[in-house]
């Protein structure tokens, strides 16, 4: 009896929201629980409250409306894909799972379903190859940029000199930890700096033993690749056995401000990356005045204008152009997936376009091509004000080391192509 | 009335000693196996597969691996995450290394593996024993995990240190990768599924099993009238970890596709087939099945109900979600101590009497 | 000396502090076992929610607030006060007795005389529930935990002994709050000790733990031993998510420290309090031993299993724990 009940259910839900797709489905597979829930939940909410506010301001993008539908996943594999098998029949248009994990999964899901995915600044870097990954797109940077921006960023401190000078990167035990390590064994090749990696296991609860190695050894510069508690920890311990925060640099995933409040005025000089300039934009106002005002905020409205909320916010504008320049390209304005992802391919973000958005600055400026799925690479570095409590940019956008990592890429996508029995080559519809 | 034995006489030593003695169990074990083989196939979809039936299936198969381990041996085992990681890369390095031979013998070859591997972290319970032995499996667990996170060789050398199914058929049909049907993924699993338990069921009733039960029961006595504990205890992990690689390789083949073992193999995933061993009813192959029932298709069912039926945002469902199956948990052991087999078995004592009371 | 030496005993002297932690959560566990027979699986997220009630009572927080806004549409979050630290930490203590009362009031009362294997699963279902409840009741973004307690290394102690070594030697880094967690373990087991040796309650509750039937027939209400012995470990629970929270910030996380006591408790032996803290010490130091000396052989990160090895090697010799009862069979 239950189980019909549920068919019948699960069939008429599934119905329902097919007949009801006169608008624009954009899916939030959101972790607001579970170990990473500090990340996910500034970064659902800036995505969700951006899209609420097009609703609300502009009567959606074009004059569809925007759905969003959210899919707890807590940062979890299975969920992930549960999450994705119940949403995409609702004519979902682009997948950000905000997950590596899931990510690898659902490459080749949504390949073969033909639903874009978009992984900025995550998942798998050599997808910046859009020959072999016709639907996943990964810009404006990814891991291997962000190496190559922290190596220049350094490289500009030290007078453009790298050589005898240590590099210590402490990363997750997993496969987003390890991303960086073969672009950065490269570009140690290159510049002559010594370069030794140390893994914190998972979750990062304790990390006494590698920063008492990082306190022995005295490198001159440790980075960071790591993502909920560990963050966390590390600054912590950093603070503790008196590294010297300046030299201190986390990637973006790194630098939230959650990651550095438990430590106090001990983090204050923690550098990190971004590839995002925050600020008080004026979108943050429309934000309020439209959606939290309106008591629609997606979640307490208390993460407005942080790091990851920006972020969030970024990725939803992004998907908004996407769309945009899909209903420009066919000239429709009820999208399908499809058309979405030649959306994507077309994209073309420019200083003046984000300025008029409300959002001057936030993020490079880039296009994208059939080829190039990556965007231009490139990352800002700031720095965290403990006294005001408020991440300062200390730079403009730093270009990567585009002549290390495209080699990699070509040789990585290559190896996945092979695999997979794929054919490179750009996507003909 | 119609669950009797009454008037149901053997004449042959074959019937005596059938697993289904009572008739109407045996209709209702070839309906299911009807249900399953010839009707679902043809109505199972994308969503039904992935998120339920599948997982279902392949924690079925680890379920009956551990039951036969903790249940009818009394071996507390942590272990499961890292023999199903065993089961995965086994699988992984089997298919890219002979891509000509069929998935299935990868599958079996890999259950082989790991039933190596498994006797070999069963080695410490010779000594240990009780909930101590748990650490020499979650040693296995820990120590697994790590291994294939940092030796290259197991990944294949890839960048990102994931490995990932490469597109496999049977009998030309997609089992691997992202053109599986639905019911090609369902249908493999199911087949899996039904071999192990049919291997399990006659195991267990047979001599191994009741070495294994005695082993259980009272170790000391059991050596005395002959159970060399060694070769059952050993016996024991061998066969779990079999069926547990086996249902690891088709989690990472089938399943997902494609795996970053600490996330995937972790620690949780071993309590999480410890907690459906024990739901469902340690000692029973039944109670695998119930077991992997409940706390695969609970939390589905309950996210179906709080966000698409009653529209709750997902993060109030996903904390009811914990509240509820942690009260539903409680309930059923004050209930029943002895698990959804035991209730199973209790309805059918009734139902052997019933339309009368005693 | 040399400063490789040295360093070594830096490493030992920080085994022994992380040692220290990590038997604060094993003596939870401990309590449990010895006086009821039950394996605890919830007491790390005891840990959680302990820390989770602490940083709401003291931010003032309304509890379940993202649920009654949902429900009626309103906006609040915050009742506007913050409680001093000791207050706080004393309302805390009071909610996790309410909680040893109701868990044996509603669970084990009904589950009297189960096998130990059941009652595990119990604990199981209580973790899953009492993770969701806290979830539900303070949220599931990460706080931050503002008790005071020192943070950093001590520079006293980095002076003073920087000149035993050569250039390279920077001084020993002895951790502040590791300091302070071992002084507050110190006087938990102390306390626990004279409690348990000098007062009646203690006295009956060494009593049911031997025997339950002969506890019974002397007069001793099995009921309020067993509430006593929760909300111990309740305390207990209290001071590890302390300790760990304020270095990590209050989430989920924490309850993932229960791992780290496993095996301590194993090697330690389940029954015996001593045994926990030599247990803690052992594991300590084993671990960040190793991965000071064969970690950089092997790639690294070998602590979290090595631990496990560490206390396999102890119970192939010893099956009890090093402390642990006798296991006696008889046929």
């Amino acid at each position: 009896m239950k189980i019909q009940n549920l068919t019948a259910l699960a069939l008429s839900t599934a119905l329902a929201s097919g007949t009801a797709a006169a608008d624009l489905v954009l899916p939030d597979l959101s972790y607001r629980t579970g170990a990473y829930a500090a990340g996910g939940i500034p970064f659902s909410d800036g995505y969700q409250d951006y899209l609420n506010m097009l609703n609300a301001r502009d009567g959606g993008i074009g004059g569809e409306e925007i759905r969003i539908v959210e899919c707890e996943t807590g940062y979890n594999t299975e969920k992930g894909v549960e999450c994705y098998e119940s949403t995409k029949g609702e004519g979902a248009l682009i997948y950000q799972p905000l997950s590596t994990g899931i990510t690898y999964q659902l490459i080749p899901k949504a390949t073969a379903d033909n639903i874009p995915l978009h992984t900025m600044g995550y998942g798998r870097t050599s997808a910046a190859n859009g020959e072999v990954f016709n639907w996943v797109f990964n810009y404006p940077a990814n891991y291997w940029d962000a190496a190559g921006v922290i190596v220049n960023y350094l490289l500009e401190e030290n007078g453009g000199d790298l050589k005898d000078k240590t590099l210590a990167l402490v990363y997750h035990n997993s496969a987003y930890g390890k991303e960086p390590i073969r672009t950065l064994e490269a570009l140690a090749e290159v510049h002559g700096f010594k370069f030794n990696p140390i893994a914190v296991d998972h979750p990062g609860q304790e990390q006494k033993s590698q920063w008492l190695q990082i306190r022995r050894e005295r490198p001159d510069y440790v980075l960071m690749w790591g993502w909920g508690v560990m963050n966390q920890v590390a600054i912590q311990e950093a603070a503790n056995i008196g590294f010297p925060m300046e030299n201190f640099i986390g990637n973006w995933w790194s630098g939230a401000e959650h990651d550095v409040t438990p430590a106090g005025a001990g983090a204050n000089g923690y550098k990190s990356l971004n590839m995002n300039r925050i600020g008080d934009l004026p979108v943050f106002a429309d934000i309020k005045k439209h959606v939290h005002d309106a008591g629609n905020a997606a979640g307490d409205g208390s993460n407005i204008g942080t790091v990851l909320y920006t972020r969030g916010m970024y990725a939803a504008m992004l998907a908004q152009e996407a769309i945009a320049s899909a209903q420009d390209i066919h000239g429709v304005s009820d999208v399908t997936p499809a058309m979405v992802r030649d959306g994507m391919e077309a994209l073309d973000i420019t200083a003046a376009r984000m300025k008029e958005l409300g959002m001057e600055g936030v993020g490079p400026e880039f296009s994208v091509t059939c080829e190039d799925h990556g965007g231009s690479g490139l990352g800002i570095v700031q720095q965290w004000n403990a006294a005001d409590g408020k991440w300062v940019a200390l730079t403009d956008y730093i270009e990567p080391a585009d002549d290390i990592t495209t080699p990699l890429v070509a040789e990585d996508s290559a190896a996945f192509a092979a695999e997979n029995d794929i054919t490179p080559g750009c996507y003909k519809g | 009335m119609f669950y009797r034995e009454a008037g149901d006489f053997k004449t042959s030593y074959d019937a005596d000693s059938q697993t289904f003695p009572i008739a109407f169990d045996r209709y209702r074990y070839w309906v299911v196996l009807a249900v399953a083989f010839l009707v679902i196939p043809f109505v199972i979809n994308d969503y039904w597969a992935n998120a339920l039936l599948v997982p279902f299936l392949i924690y079925a198969i680890a379920a009956i691996g551990l039951n036969i381990l903790t249940g009818y041996c009394g071996q507390v085992s942590l272990g499961t995450g890292a023999f199903m990681a065993v089961g995965a890369y086994a699988c992984y390095k089997l298919m890219t290394a002979f891509p000509d031979i069929s998935i299935l013998i990868h599958i079996i070859l890999a259950g082989g593996i790991t039933a190596l591997v498994g006797a070999a972290f069963g080695l410490p319970s010779l000594r240990i024993k009780g909930f101590y032995l748990a650490v020499a499996t979650l040693a296995a667990q820990f120590f697994l995990v790590w291994l294939f996170n940092k030796v290259p060789w197991f990944y294949n050398n890839s960048a990102s240190g994931q490995i990932s199914a490469p597109e496999r058929f049977v009998f030309g049909i997609p089992v691997t990768g992202p053109n599986t049907e639905a019911w090609a993924m369902y249908l493999i699993c199911l087949v899996f599924v039904t071999g192990s338990a049919i291997i399990a069921r006659n195991m267990t009733r047979g001599s191994m099993g009741r070495k294994w039960m005695a082993i259980r029961d009272m170790d000391i006595a059991a050596e005395i009238i002959g159970v060399n504990p060694l070769r059952a205890k050993l016996s024991a992990f061998a066969v779990s970890s079999f069926f547990i690689g086996i249902s690891g390789a088709l989690f990472f083949a089938v399943y997902l596709g494609a795996v970053e073992v600490g996330e995937v193999f972790g620690i949780n995933k071993s309590f999480l087939v410890l907690f459906m061993v024990i739901i469902g009813g340690l000692g029973s192959i039944f109670g695998a099945f119930a077991g992997a029932a409940f706390l695969v298709c609970l939390p589905v069912v309950l996210k179906l109900i709080g966000v698409d039926l009653l529209g709750w945002p997902p993060d109030l469902v996903a904390h009811f979600q914990l509240v509820i199956i942690g009260l539903m948990i409680m309930f059923f052991l004050i209930k029943e101590p002895h698990g959804l087999a035991q209730l199973w078995r209790v309805a059918k004592e009734k139902l052997r009497l019933w339309p009368f009371p005693y | 000396m040399s400063a490789d030496f040295l360093y070594g005993i830096e490493v030992v002297l920080n085994g022994l502090m992380a040692g220290v932690m990590y038997a604060l959560v094993a003596l939870g566990f401990v309590l449990i076992f010895k006086a009821s027979g039950i394996f605890n699986f919830a007491q790390g997220v005891m840990a959680l929610f302990a820390a989770l009630t602490l940083v709401g009572i003291m931010e003032g927080q309304v509890p379940f607030s993202h649920l009654i806004n949902e429900i009626f549409g309103t906006e609040i979050h915050h009742f506007g006060w913050h409680v001093p630290a000791l207050l706080a930490i004393s309302l805390t203590l009071l909610v996790m007795v309410a909680f040893a009362w109701a868990v044996q009031r509603f669970l084990f009362k009904h589950l009297v005389g189960q096998e130990p294997i059941i009652l595990f699963m119990a604990t199981i279902g209580l973790a899953y529930f009492l993770e969701g409840f806290g979830d539900l009741m303070w949220g599931s973004n990460i706080k931050t935990l503002n008790l005071g307690l020192p943070q950093g290394g001590s520079r006293v102690i980095e002076d003073m002994t920087a000149k035993l070594g050569g250039d390279d030697f920077y001084g020993f880094f002895i951790d502040k709050l590791d300091m302070v967690a071992t002084l507050v373990a110190i006087v938990l087991v102390l306390s626990l000790i004279c409690f348990s040796q000098y007062t009646k309650q203690g006295r009956a509750m060494r009593a049911v733990a031997d025997d339950h039937q002969a506890a019974l027939s002397v007069g001793i209400s099995l009921n309020f031993i067993w509430i006593l012995v929760w909300s111990l470990a309740g305390l207990v629970a209290l001071v590890a998510g302390v300790m760990w929270g304020a270095k990590s910030g209050v989430q989920f996380s924490l309850s993932l420290i229960a791992l780290k006591a496993l095996p301590v408790l194993m090697l330690g032996g389940f029954t015996s309090i001593p045994g926990a803290i030599v247990g803690g010490l052992i594991i300590g130091v084993g671990e960040k031993l190793f991965e000071y000396t064969i970690g950089p052989m092997v790639g690294g990160a070998t602590e979290n299993w090595f631990a496990y090895v560490l206390a396999l090697m102890f119970l192939v010799f010893r099956p009890q724990g090093l402390f642990g009862e006798k296991i006696i069979e008889r046929v």
